[in-house]
């Protein structure tokens, strides 16, 4: 059994203007197959990946939004989100999707996915990673 | 003899919308696309500078782009209207230029 490691994708882009936000998502779903402890940290425009109420239709974009919600099943069950990004951009933790998971070491229970820290905090958890991967 | 200026880059990610509004001139429009529509909420870091720089300038954001962002017409600034693609056209033939702030 190889080490396993943490890995870190950090998002700092807003979701449609540029191919960032999706690309990172492709990654993180690949990683996931690798059996690595992943977690994705969300500061600066890439907080707005998160809001909800996302509709592509007319903009003839594809909505991955919904995306995030699938995460769990990949035991991707850590979402790192800025509030300094949130507070100001005008948003708050009720502008953005409510991602859960299922915690199979307490019964499956439905827990929250996203993790609000503050900017000290968001250093933190950058500094206790093995691989930082940035979008 | 008004200009329209679009700008399609988030506020919160570089300098473009500040610098279009102080680039403009009375009887203006600014249309705001893409990651521009982040700079037409209320609320934010940015929403008194916006406000404040739009004085005689007319602020316009495209629907399309508001909806796929998940952004609610009811979070848009005092005096910003929402247009689709028909008044996107009318904006561009009603002034006598249009420049693409990218």
């Amino acid at each position: 059994m190889s080490e396993v490691k943490k890995f870190l994708y950090v998002n700092r882009k807003a979701p449609y203007g540029t191919i960032y936000a999706q690309e990172s998502l492709e990654v993180v779903l690949i990683g996931a197959a690798f059996d690595q402890d992943v977690s994705m940290a969300f500061l600066d425009d890439g907080v707005f990946q998160l809001t909800k109420g996302q509709d592509t239709k007319e903009a003839g974009l594809k909505n991955f939004s919904p995306t995030f919600r699938a995460l769990g099943d990949y035991e991707v069950t850590k979402l790192y989100v800025e509030q300094e990004s949130l507070d100001e951009r005008g948003l708050t933790l009720d502008d953005l999707q409510d991602i859960q998971y299922e915690d199979e070491d307490d019964d499956y229970a439905e827990k929250p996915s996203i993790i609000v820290v503050s900017r000290a905090g968001m250093a933190d958890v950058m500094a206790d990673q093995d691989v930082v991967l940035s979008f | 003899m008004a200009t329209l200026h679009t700008v399609n880059k988030s506020p919160f990610q570089n300098q473009t919308l500040l610098s279009c509004l102080q680039h403009t001139k009375s009887g203006d429009a600014v249309l705001l696309i893409e990651d521009g529509v982040y700079g037409a909420t209320k609320g934010t870091a940015l929403s008194d500078a916006v406000t404040g720089l739009s004085a005689g300038v007319k602020l316009y954001v495209l629907g399309s782009d508001l909806a796929a962002r998940g952004i609610d017409v009811a979070k848009l600034g005092k005096d910003i209207t929402s247009v689709d693609y028909a008044g996107f056209v009318d904006l561009v033939a009603d002034h006598d230029r249009t420049q693409n702030w990218l």
